[in-house]
């Protein structure tokens, strides 16, 4: 009996290799607050990945270390509300010049959150000029019961 | 001089190599969608004491307490009610001086005039308010005002918002049914 044939093996591994590598966006930060995203009905999906910030907020999951208050986290670290001014700015920087009116905020908030923390991120996000936001949500599956 | 023949590569572990490439991208892949509700922030007021002047009966006032408690135009009320009051309040009834005043508005893309609710919807949250509640509060004005669009589209086009393809008709509706929400400076009222 002969043996079958595997010489086309490397070709379908590439095949599936290129759709991952496609597909796939890198998590540049960590999350340190816990992220129990509410749910709705009525999202959109965010559109061009790499013209979206995100500001995390919540719950420290080290809650040993950092306490059970809200906090929020710009990029890798914990911050204040008073850097999200300079965190805007950087963001835009980083960005191309025709880009920079389409920058849209991801705010990823607990929850559980009070809105009093994230009053205080969106009135800092007006005077910062970083009027489009995304209140990020998870999809809630529609029963129509009514 | 007779020339050897190069002997051929064994491609044998090609398979093993792009296994392994395939395995990091599987572990490092998300294939998590973002999905959000968007909305757009207004610019920062330059005078604070200077109030706009709305009519009364063009705002629907929402307020969030921080126990979570929904208050619709001065009467307690319910997250599922809020949908079809705000539908109520945002439809033109003309000679009710209970609703918002109602205008012309010239759509260009259509080359015609609508009669248009002159109506904002107020929202107000307490610091205290859970964001759970917000977005749900957030969720049913957002479902509110694209039902609008639905019920808009199918009346001047045959079919669902959602389904229109041509931009023109999709900003015409996007001016008919402008989403009027307006969130109020914030406050401190109720403490922590």
């Amino acid at each position: 009996m002969p043996g079958i044939n595997t010489s086309s093996l490397p070709d379908i591994i590439f095949m599936l290799l290129f759709f991952f590598m496609v597909s796939t966006t890198m998590r540049e930060v960590t999350v340190r607050v816990k992220q129990r995203m509410p749910e709705a009905t009525e999202v959109q999906k965010l559109e061009k990945k790499s013209l979206v910030s995100f500001i995390y907020i919540g719950e420290p999951k080290n809650t040993k270390l950092f306490g059970t208050k809200s906090r929020i986290q710009l990029n890798d670290v914990f911050a204040s509300v008073d850097d999200i001014p300079e965190f805007i700015a950087k963001e835009r920087e980083a960005r191309d010049e025709a880009d920079r009116k389409f920058i849209t905020t991801s705010l990823k908030v607990d929850g559980n959150t009070k809105m009093g923390i994230v009053t205080d991120v969106k009135q800092e996000l007006r005077k910062s000029g970083a009027f489009k936001i995304n209140y990020s949500t998870r999809k809630k599956v529609e029963r129509r019961s009514r | 001089m007779a020339r050897r023949a190069a002997p051929e590569i064994n491609a044998g572990s090609t398979a093993d190599i792009a296994f392994l490439l395939l395995i990091f991208f599987l572990v490092t892949t998300t294939m998590d969608v973002d999905t959000g509700i968007t909305r757009k922030l207004p610019p920062p007021v330059e005078n604070p004491d200077e109030d706009v002047d709305v009519k009364e009966r063009n705002v629907l006032k929402i307020l969030v307490n921080s126990h979570d408690m929904l208050m619709v135009d001065g009467k307690r009320s319910d997250v599922r009610l809020l949908k079809d009051k705000t539908k109520d309040f945002m439809a033109l009834h003309p000679d009710n001086p209970d609703y918002p005043e109602i205008t012309t508005k010239f759509i260009e893309e259509l080359g015609k005039e609508f009669p248009a609710s002159k109506g904002v919807i107020s929202l107000k949250n307490d610091r205290g308010t859970s964001y759970e509640m917000y977005i749900k509060v957030q969720n049913e004005l957002a479902r509110a005002f694209n039902e609008m669009k639905d019920e808009r589209s199918v009346e001047l086009f045959g079919v669902k918002y959602s389904q229109l393809v041509d931009e023109n008709k999709i900003k015409a509706i996007n001016k008919l049914v402008p989403v009027r929400i307006s969130e109020a400076e914030p406050e401190d009222i109720g403490g922590k």
